[in-house]
């Protein structure tokens, strides 16, 4: 299995370390041709703003909507969420729209409202740590969108097909619950069917 | 970098949740390019051309260096309404040691502070205790030594110094040689040899430690200082920068929406010379740029703070 790795900005390094340390090849994303043979793509935190103009100037955002199109596994932390919401506020932004949700862009504040919390998840027993850094919020998860962890009583991990989103960044902690959900979710390799697979 | 196995230097906020979103932040900014801007215009223009981050100050360095003065933190007024203008994080500098003027942009709620050799340095026995603050910091170093000086106060992500406002990339250049190459050194080195080492240095023995196991600085390493071209970003990309600030280089150029936008491009695409070379292409004129070497040791910006 290979997991490719967005790479035109942001923490993808960390999300690498994380999947290594499963044993799980990884490739770094800088244009189309880079997809080619990933079983899954993560979109990493950074700023959303400089990677979605990445997106659009090379070919990208046609490349990954057709990487989800063909089943491809497609999981975005923080501003990977951010990429991935059909709606954007705080401001209005363009998003892949490949996730029915509403995301509040740096919903918390500043930097200095930045922080490591816990919240509960449906993936492991006990709490999930979760570290925010000038995070969004999950203001409104579409019908078909599971919740698969939360903080103050929003969705903080979500998934809908093989889609998931973070608000949060797993791949800053030791904790490797979401990446191996998330691998679950890719190695059931590119199906026939489109959006078929819970989990 | 594995920001999770990132520690400061066995002081207060090793390992701390505080320390981990500090790390944290700079992590999100790899990758990118961080601009100086002098107004809420000029960062609409960086954010757009898909800066990662803007740093707010008064004067850009070249000008610093040509009106000449004592250069200080940026007004509030600027700062806020660059705050205001755009959403992506907002630095600003302070001057080396002056941590009241820290104290004030972590209440104006910067996102990530530069204790800055651009500016007239306030004290020039001691730095900031950057431990004491929520909001990061950034410092820059001309050696490993000087890096690990700085981590060991608290800042939680190292550039290198370059030669500021001088459009010559040079310096930058030296410094990220200098740092990586010490650190390749410690990785060859012996348990016994590592004290020596740290004394030679100046630098404390447990990051010298850590730093001979992972070949790494424990925080993020970026460059700054002299940085004016596509192919200059690339060429310290290379060297082993993970993100490059751009000063003077963006706005004192003939065309700076193009150039931003070129820059953000080769930094990201460092390895591919095909779209380096794009991102060449419709380039205008570079500022014009000054030879270090022509400079007396009391202009140069990189000499201020140890």
């Amino acid at each position: 299995m290979k997991i490719g790795i967005l790479a035109v900005q942001g923490d993808f390094e960390a999300h690498a370390a994380m999947l290594e340390q499963l044993g799980v090849e990884t490739a770094e994303v800088r244009t189309p041709a880079d997809l080619d043979g990933c079983d899954g793509l993560i979109l990493p935190g950074g700023e959303s703003t400089t990677q979605l103009q990445f997106l659009q100037e090379e070919g990208l955002h046609e490349a990954i909507l057709k990487f989800a199109e063909q089943g491809g596994a497609i999981f975005g932390t923080c501003a990977g969420a951010i990429l991935l919401a059909t709606e954007v506020k705080n401001p209005k932004q363009d998003s892949l729209k490949l996730l029915d949700m509403t995301v509040l862009r740096n919903a918390y504040g500043r930097q200095v409202a930045s922080d490591v919390v816990s919240g509960p998840t449906r993936l492991k027993k006990g709490l999930l740590e979760m570290v925010f850094i000038r995070g969004p919020i999950i203001q409104r998860a579409g019908p078909g969108v599971e919740v698969l962890a939360e903080y103050a009583g929003k969705p903080a991990l979500v998934q809908c097909g093989k889609i998931m989103a973070a608000t949060f960044h797993p791949e800053l902690t030791d904790d490797a619950t979401v990446h191996e959900h998330f691998l679950q979710l890719a190695s059931a390799g590119i199906p026939q069917e489109l959006g078929s697979v819970k989990p | 970098m594995d920001a999770k196995k990132v520690n400061g230097s066995g002081n207060e906020s090793k390992g701390s949740n505080e320390w981990r979103v500090k790390v944290g932040l700079a992590e999100m900014l790899k990758g990118g390019v961080i601009m100086d801007v002098t107004n809420a215009e000029q960062a609409k223009i960086a954010e757009k051309a898909g800066a990662c981050a803007v740093m707010a100050l008064e004067r850009v360095p070249s000008d610093i260096r040509k009106e000449g003065g004592v250069a200080r933190m940026a007004s509030i007024k600027v700062i806020r309404e660059i705050m205001a203008t755009v959403t992506i994080p907002v630095m600003a500098k302070v001057r080396i040691g002056h941590f009241v003027e820290a104290d004030v942009l972590q209440a104006l709620e910067v996102d990530f502070i530069d204790e800055s050799e651009v500016l007239t340095p306030a004290d020039e026995e001691n730095h900031i205790w950057k431990h004491d603050y929520r909001v990061p910091f950034v410092c820059g170093a001309r050696n490993l030594g000087e890096a690990l000086r700085r981590i060991a106060e608290g800042a939680a992500m190292i550039r290198t110094k370059g030669e500021a406002g001088s459009g010559n990339v040079v310096e930058a250049v030296r410094h990220m040689r200098t740092i990586v190459s010490q650190m390749k050194k410690l990785t060859t080195m012996r348990d016994d040899e590592l004290m020596r080492e740290a004394k030679e240095l100046g630098a404390p023995l447990e990051l010298i430690r850590q730093i001979a196991k992972t070949g790494k600085l424990p925080v993020p390493n970026f460059s700054a200082g002299g940085i004016a071209t596509p192919a200059d970003a690339a060429l310290v990309r290379k060297l082993g920068a993970e993100a490059v600030f751009v000063g003077s280089g963006i706005f004192k150029s003939s065309d700076p929406e193009t150039r931003a936008k070129a820059v953000v491009k080769a930094t990201t695409h460092f390895e591919d010379p095909k779209i380096v070379l794009e991102a060449h292409e419709e380039l205008g004129e570079a500022m014009k740029g000054l030879d270090v070497r022509q400079m007396e040791e009391k202009d140069m910006l990189s000499t201020r703070g140890w």
